[in-house]
């Protein structure tokens, strides 16, 4: 590829993911009033989309293979358990990353 | 003048802040691996560092790699770019309503829309007195930051990085994983978040790790549509 051509794709790139970001932002403008069905998805997507990111997340983990997902299941239920314990949003992350990492670096 | 402006702009830097750090840790790990990526490819620190700059969506990046050491095919990056990034479309529907009002900063909000940056902004509980459109724009700011720096380092020094960071990656998961909490615990019905879980493992089950994006959103959009009549009816999900 050419240098062009180059900047051509990686603009496409940029153009498209742009496209993603605004086209909500132009069809339902701040001034005018949103239709209630979009309203109403606004209010009950996103309790979906962050189930959706954390499927996202564990995508490639293999049931079937390799650690078979045991060192993800352990340290996801660190996670839930250190949130319930302490709601602290900094500990449960650093807690569940630490136990992941000594997981896939010590044990399996 | 200057020290009316100092007043919103600071506290809400001081409150955005320590929400971005796991972002800190997850982004310079997946930056410096997209930058070295980038660097073994076998193109300059200049592509990775542009690219997290403009582009700012860590998935279709790593993909654009490929594409560029592919064949000349710009519609194909356009078409995979809109799957792969469909999902920011939900996205911008959740934050009709929180973006507005917030002036000239609404188009940087929009453009750094990342999944993470989506994710704090619309779970963040923002105190009164802090200045909602700029502590966003923070949280915006820092993330594209971390991303843009860790892409430039890894870019420039590529391959004579050695550490064993081998798992650090989960830090994303974990932060979901507690976002997702989050969630739950505000909501009085867990129908949606049961949902997109449910469904988006179906979707993966059937699709594959590759392609299920598009079939779970499709899926989710259509089951929350059909039971909008009955969710509205028990009250909002808030």
């Amino acid at each position: 590829m050419t240098l062009t051509e180059q900047i051509i794709m990686i603009a496409m790139v940029v153009f498209a993911t742009m496209l993603t970001r605004f086209v909500p932002f132009l069809l339902f403008p701040a001034g005018k009033s949103t239709p209630k069905y979009i309203q109403y998805l606004g209010k009950v997507l996103p309790a979906a989309v962050f189930g959706l990111l954390v499927v996202y997340c564990l995508k490639d983990v293999s049931l079937f293979s390799g650690s078979h997902g045991i060192p993800e299941a352990i340290s996801i239920v660190v996670v839930i358990g250190l949130h319930l314990w302490k709601k602290q949003m900094l500990l449960s992350i650093a807690g569940g990353t630490v136990c992941y990492m000594l997981l896939v670096q010590l044990v399996f | 003048m200057a020290r009316l402006q100092q007043a919103k702009w600071f506290p809400a830097l001081k409150a955005a802040f320590p929400h971005t750090i796991p972002i800190f840790a997850g982004f310079w790990f997946l930056g410096l691996t997209y930058g070295i990526y980038m660097n073994v490819s076998g193109f300059s620190f200049l592509y990775p560092m542009l690219m997290s700059l403009t582009v700012f969506a860590g998935s279709v990046e790593f993909v654009a790699v490929n594409m560029l050491l592919g064949a000349f095919n710009p519609l194909q990056a356009f078409a995979m770019t809109l799957m792969i990034n469909a999902r920011h479309l939900f996205y911008g529907i959740s934050m009709l309503d929180k973006y507005k009002g917030t002036g000239w900063k609404k188009f940087y909000l929009i453009f750094g829309m990342c999944d993470e940056s989506f994710s704090i902004n619309y779970t963040a509980e923002i105190p009164k007195n802090i200045d909602r459109g700029w502590f966003m724009f923070f949280v915006t700011l820092l993330n594209h930051f971390y991303w843009f720096s860790g892409a430039t380092l890894g870019g420039i020094f590529g391959s004579l990085i050695h550490f064993n960071t081998e798992g650090l990656d989960f830090v994303m998961t974990a932060m979901f994983v507690v976002i997702f909490m989050e969630q739950w615990m505000k909501d009085k019905k867990h129908t949606s978040a049961l949902l997109g879980i449910g469904l988006s493992l179906l979707s993966l089950i059937a699709f594959g790790a590759d392609k299920f994006i598009i079939p779970a959103m499709v899926a989710i959009l259509a089951v929350l549509t059909l039971i909008r009549r009955p969710i509205e009816k028990g009250g909002a999900e808030e």
